[in-house]
Order: C-alpha cells, then sequence, then structure tokens
C-alpha cells in the first residue's frame, strides 16, 4: 500500500488558485523530489500537506497511510507521523529547545498510547540527534530558533525530525541559503534516516542538494500541475537546461 | 460618568477610633499620621480626571464603606496552599496585622534585623525614625495618605552594613474577608546598608472573596552599593482590591531587582516608584501581569533618574482575556545632573479576546542633555506562524496556546535571579495560564494528587 496517495489536489490561497489538479503516489521508503520555479506552487503543497489552515483544498484528495489527511489538522498528521521541516522556521522566545521537543514527543507518543517521557531519558536523546547534526549542546537551553543563523535554524528542523521519526517527512526548501558544510551536514543527518519504511519529499529550488539526498524519483512542477517524472537524471537535466524548457513542455501538453 | 469622590465622613471615624489603639506610638509617627490623614481629608480619592488615574476608575473602593479589619483567627493549614512555607522566613499577617504563630524566623546573620513594624515600634522605634516616611510622598497619592495615616504594622527589615542574608525574606499578607467590607494598610520598611544584599517578598493572598481593601506602601531603602531584589506577588479573591506602593530609594551603585506578578483580584494598582539619587546605581523593574473576567490591573511605574550615569530597565508583560483591563503607565523622568542616564522600557501585551483591553502610556520628561532614553509597547495576539509551528510538531491546538504563553510569561520569569523563587513563582503562572489543564506535562500529575489529598 502507498504511504501518500494524492489525487486531483486544487488548492487556493487568498482566493487564487495555486494547485491546479496533483497527482502523486509515495509508497513506503522512497525519496521523492519536487523541483520548479519560484511561485509554481511548491510550497503551496508542503503547507496543504502539513495542514495548513489557510490553504483552502477546493478538490481532490489525499490519503495518508490509508488515512483522510485532509481530515486532519496540523496536530493529528503530525502524531500520525508527518512532519515538516519549515522554509522558515518559527523562532519562539522563552521556550527552550529541550522543553519545546521534549512537550512535542510527548504529544506524539501519547497519541500513539506510548508512556510520556520525562527529562531523565529524553536528553540523552535529544543530545544523541543533535551529535548526528553537529549541532553544540548549548542549544538545548537556548529559546527555540531564537538568534539562530539560517544554516542553525535547518539543522534544528532535522534535529526534530530525528526525534520525532516520521514516516513521511516533507522538507521545504531546507538547502535554501545553506552553505556547503551546513548543506553536507543537513544531508547526512537526512540520509541517516533513510529506511525501507520512511519516505520523504524534497521540495526544493536547486538540483545542488540532491548530489547529497540522492532521490528515487525527481518531479517537475510548473503552475500547479506536475509536467514531468524521472529518475535522479532528469534533476541534471533541468539544471542544464532550466525551467524555461519545462514550461515549454507544459504548454505543449496543454495543446 | 466620572464623580469627583471625596473621603467619606465614615473614614473621620474610622481614624479617631484608630487613634485611640494607636496611643502607644511614638510621637513624631503620631504626628505623621495627623499630617497624612489631613492630606487625604483635603484630596479625598482620585477620579480619572487626575492624569496619574486616567484608566482607572477608583470610585467604587472610594463608595465602598470599609472597616479596618481586626485580628482574625486563621490556622498554619488554610495557608498551606499558598507554598510560602518552603522558604525558611517566613512572615504571616492577618487582616494587616502580624501573626507571631504563624510566622517561622530562620536564625538571620548577626545584626540582622527582622520583626513586625508593631514591635519594633514597641521596642525601638528610634531606630524607624531615620527612615520612616521620608519617601513616601504623601502629597502626591491619596493611597499613600490614607496608608501613612493607618500605619500601624508590617514589616521591617533592616540590613547592617557588608551582611548578606542569603534565603528570601517571604512576607504572606492574607486578607481573610468578614462580612462586611474590610480595609488593612500594611507598611513596610526595608533599609539595606552599604554593601548588604537582601531578597525580600511580599506576598498578598485571601481567604475567600469577600470585599477587601489592601493598601499596602513600602519603603525600601538602598545604600551605597546595596544588592536588593524585591518580589511582588498578588493574588487575592474575586472581591479584593489591592494597592501598593513599593518606594524605592538607591544610594551610589546600589543595585534593586523587583519582580511582579499580579495574578488576580477584582482590582488591582501596582505604583513601583525608584529613585536613583546615587552615582551609578541601576534598576530593573520587571513585571507580569495576567488579567481574566472584568479584573483591572493598572501598573504605575515612576522612575526617578536624579543621579548621573545610573541605568533602569523596565520590563512589564501583560497577557489580558476575557473583559479584563490592563494599564501599563511608564513615566520617566530624567532630572536636571542625571547625565549619561540609560533608561529602557518595554511593555508587551497579549490580548487573548475581542473584549480585553490594555491602555499603555509611556511618560519621558527629560531635563539632562546627554541621556539615552527608549521605551517601546506592543499589542498583539498569537502569532499564528508560531501556533501552526507547535501544532505541525504534533501539539494541540491548546497545547500550543498554553506554550507560547508560557513562553511569553518566561521572559519575565527569566530575569529573576533567584532559582527558589524562580521555581516559585513559574508554578502559580502556569496554573493561572489559560488552558493550563489542557497542556499534559509533568505537573497535571501533581495536579490530580493535590485534588485526591483535598477530597481525601
Amino acid at each position: 500500500m502507498s504511504l501518500l496517495e494524492i489525487k486531483n489536489l486544487h488548492a487556493k490561497v487568498n482566493g487564487n488558485e495555486i494547485l491546479k489538479g496533483i497527482n502523486l503516489t509515495v509508497n513506503p521508503g522512497e525519496v521523492h523530489s519536487i523541483m520548479g520555479p519560484n511561485g509554481s506552487g511548491k510550497s503551496t503543497l508542503a503547507q496543504v500537506l502539513a495542514r495548513r489552515e489557510s490553504y483552502e483544498v477546493t478538490d481532490g484528495s489525499i490519503t495518508f497511510d490509508g488515512k483522510d489527511l485532509l481530515e486532519m489538522k496540523a496536530e493529528d498528521a503530525a502524531c500520525e507521523g508527518l512532519f515538516m521541516a519549515f522554509q522558515y522556521p518559527v523562532e519562539i522566545p522563552g521556550i527552550s529547545n529541550a522543553y519545546f521537543l521534549r512537550a512535542a514527543l510527548n504529544a506524539t507518543r501519547k497519541f500513539r498510547g506510548q508512556d510520556e517521557m520525562d527529562a531523565m531519558d529524553f536528553l540523552p536523546l535529544l543530545k544523541e540527534k543533535m551529535r548526528l547534526l553537529e549541532m553544540d549542546e548549548r542549544f538545548l537551553n537556548r529559546p527555540v530558533n531564537e538568534g539562530f543563523s539560517g544554516g542553525e535554524k535547518k539543522r534544528n528542523e532535522i534535529v526534530q525530525m530525528a526525534v520525532l521519526e516520521p514516516k513521511l517527512a516533507v522538507l521545504d526548501e531546507t538547502d535554501s541559503g545553506l552553505d556547503i558544510d551546513a548543506l553536507k551536514i543537513v544531508s547526512k543527518g537526512v540520509n541517516a534516516m533513510r529506511n525501507k519504511n520512511r519516505s520523504m519529499i524534497l521540495v526544493t529550488h536547486y538540483q545542488r542538494l540532491l548530489d547529497y539526498i540522492v532521490p528515487d524519483f525527481v518531479h517537475v512542477l510548473v503552475n500547479g500541475r506536475i509536467v514531468k517524472s524521472g529518475g535522479p537524471e532528469l534533476a541534471l537535466e533541468l539544471e542544464q537546461k532550466g525551467y524555461s524548457w519545462t514550461e515549454g513542455e507544459l504548454a505543449g501538453a496543454k495543446r | 460618568m466620572i464623580t469627583a469622590t471625596q473621603a467619606p465622613e465614615k473614614y473621620s471615624e474610622i481614624f479617631d477610633q484608630f487613634n485611640h489603639r494607636a496611643t502607644a506610638q511614638p510621637s513624631w509617627l503620631q504626628t505623621l499620621r495627623q499630617e497624612a490623614f489631613a492630606r487625604f481629608s483635603e484630596t479625598g480619592f482620585p477620579t480619572t480626571h487626575d492624569e496619574d488615574w486616567r484608566f482607572t476608575n477608583v470610585s467604587e473602593v472610594a463608595n465602598t464603606p470599609f472597616e479596618l479589619a481586626g485580628a482574625e483567627t486563621v490556622s498554619k493549614e488554610q495557608l498551606e496552599p499558598f507554598g510560602a512555607s518552603q522558604f525558611a522566613s517566613q512572615l504571616v499577617f492577618i487582616n494587616g496585622l502580624y501573626s507571631e504563630k504563624l510566622s517561622t524566623l530562620a536564625p538571620m546573620p548577626k545584626g540582622v534585623r527582622v520583626a513586625s513594624l508593631a514591635a519594633q515600634l514597641r521596642i525601638d522605634p528610634a531606630a524607624l525614625e531615620p527612615h520612616f516616611g521620608r519617601y513616601l510622598n504623601y502629597q502626591r497619592d491619596a493611597f499613600c495618605a490614607l496608608n501613612t495615616a493607618f500605619a500601624e504594622d508590617g514589616v521591617y527589615v533592616h540590613v547592617p552594613q557588608g551582611v548578606v542574608v542569603e534565603d528570601p525574606i517571604y512576607v504572606l499578607y492574607v486578607t481573610a474577608p468578614g462580612a462586611a467590607p474590610q480595609m488593612n494598610h500594611p507598611r513596610n520598611l526595608i533599609v539595606a546598608e552599604q554593601n548588604s544584599q537582601v531578597t525580600v517578598v511580599e506576598d498578598y493572598v485571601s481567604l475567600g472573596e469577600g470585599t477587601t481593601f489592601s493598601n499596602a506602601a513600602t519603603e525600601l531603602v538602598a545604600a551605597d552599593n546595596a544588592n536588593v531584589s524585591h518580589y511582588m506577588i498578588v493574588r487575592e479573591g474575586a472581591g479584593a482590591n489591592n494597592f501598593s506602593t513599593l518606594r524605592i530609594q538607591q544610594g551610589r551603585s546600589a543595585n534593586v531587582s523587583t519582580h511582579s506578578l499580579l495574578l488576580s483580584g477584582a482590582l488591582i494598582r501596582n505604583n513601583v516608584h525608584p529613585v536613583l539619587a546615587g552615582e551609578g546605581s541601576e534598576c530593573l523593574i520587571n513585571g507580569l501581569f495576567m488579567a481574566n473576567g472584568r479584573q483591572t490591573m493598572d501598573n504605575y511605574m515612576l522612575v526617578e533618574h536624579a543621579s548621573a550615569h545610573c541605568d533602569s530597565r523596565q520590563f512589564y508583560n501583560g497577557i489580558l482575556n476575557g473583559q479584563s483591563h490592563g494599564v501599563f503607565h511608564g513615566r520617566i523622568i530624567v532630572h536636571k545632573d542625571a547625565q549619561k542616564t540609560d533608561a529602557k522600557q518595554t511593555n508587551r501585551n497579549l490580548l487573548l479576546s475581542d473584549d480585553a483591553q490594555i491602555d499603555t502610556k509611556p511618560q519621558l520628561e527629560i531635563y539632562a542633555d546627554d541621556v539615552k532614553c527608549t521605551h517601546g509597547a506592543t499589542i498583539g495576539q498569537f502569532d499564528d506562524n508560531a501556533l501552526f509551528y507547535l501544532r505541525s510538531r504534533g501539539l494541540s491546538e491548546a497545547s500550543a496556546r498554553h506554550l507560547l504563553l508560557l513562553a511569553f510569561a518566561n521572559e519575565c520569569l527569566d530575569r529573576m535571579s533567584s532559582q527558589p523563587m524562580r521555581d516559585h513563582l513559574e508554578k502559580m503562572v502556569v496554573a493561572a495560564l489559560p488552558g493550563a489543564a489542557a497542556f499534559s506535562g509533568e505537573r497535571s500529575t501533581e495536579d490530580v494528587e493535590r485534588n485526591v489529598e483535598e477530597v481525601g
């Protein structure tokens, strides 16, 4: 059974239709990359998957692990095992990273009928994941994302993903703004989490990320539709020919 | 309609009766009290025409026939829920009067005096005279005048030169409402001599929901290089009106931190008035107010820079729910000779309902020419991005809101340098936050246990 099944998805933001009929199937263990120019609807798709309420779905369906994702609130989707790494992680002054993540982990554990974790058990787990992302332990007690550099914020997203161990991770432009060292660290963290059950959707503008996290499938999103799908080689082709090439294809497809 | 309220006749009668019971007081205090009452009779209670009272109408307090509260029998068990007994030194006042039976005083370093004002007046009133009534301006404020007129008991702390008192001196003011509306006027004096250090906590609580009027005044003297922390907690019952003035006098390089936590009561007016009189002194004015229902919480800050090279930092956060009304009035006066003043003021407010209201007003009066003064106020609702971020990690909407409120409150709690005090106040804040029950943390089990005990 597929983990994620998107059918004919249409979505509006502020009254404008951004997604115009997306179809996508993701099986357990697969890594899909969604590439596209600015304004193509990549981030909208990520936000709809994460169940942001201001993104209005007007048609179509999404099935996640056999359940209707569109019936879920953001927290339900998270508890069911969907994780989105934010393009712009939010700063939350006044709450430490460790406190926040334990609260999040315990919310999902409770949902799954597991015992909540106390601070004694949680800290070693969090420290282990932070080492994986080469984050200093001082970030434990720093307020969530406050005063973090762009790269530190993105690494912190992957730390959260590592702690929450989702079934499906949606990485929304996690590579944007990263220097090559930070990109390698983030990729290493993401690759360490790849396994036969965990699926990932990498939303990105640039092919560069895919040198480090090699996807099974690449989809090109233009103007709210997936206009081309293929293997990793498609990303390279895009890099050489540019998005205008696919826009031409789309124009052809329309006719 | 705004009515000009006068001191009701009633107060004259009560004052006459009070004078009979206070005949043993030293003559300088009797004179001071007479003068203060004369001033109160002259001005009466303030109205909203008065700039300092523009946002808060006190006519209900003015028109209620309060009687002076008397001694009331209270048991230690009744005070247990307030959690003050964890502190080694705990002074308990019932309706403004010291209760020796309920108080515990840990051994103090040599020369430190911690006593009730009444006892000090009996034993050694001369020790009070150099400071008592020297700083609080009853001419300016009718409530201070009334407090001075009825001065009788409160806490007296004197820390000699160079002495450090490690543990907080915790003062619990308990109002036990009677059948008729009652008032009390606690009067405190804290004197920290040169190079000394001390922490004093004032915690105002009620044993009922009846109508009461607590009108406290504290004079805090931090001599040269002294280091003083002051905590003010107001968590009284639904019928409580709590007025307080904290008047701070700072010497050269004295460092004072004040922390206010306003949690409940009908009407709270919290005046904090530091005068940075000695060069190089510093003052932190930190506060958190959380209003609900129809509560009014009015914070009036008056920070006076009277000397050069002084720093003041005001940080007040407000959380307003229901139909509550919050006020932050931040007045800074930089006197002519107070060059190189560095004064900062920040007031941040969260409005959780459509009917909640906040008035925030900075007021800067600068008479020196080489100063740095900044002020800023924000009024907002929940940050949708932050809410979504937390929910996308699995927290329910209620938990996410709770966590964001806690984060907002933590900004204030994090400025408290005493860990036991911070923990003590955090518990109160968490319990008072809207949706506290929805947040499943380790505290929930504690709550369950406590409920079982209460039932058992």
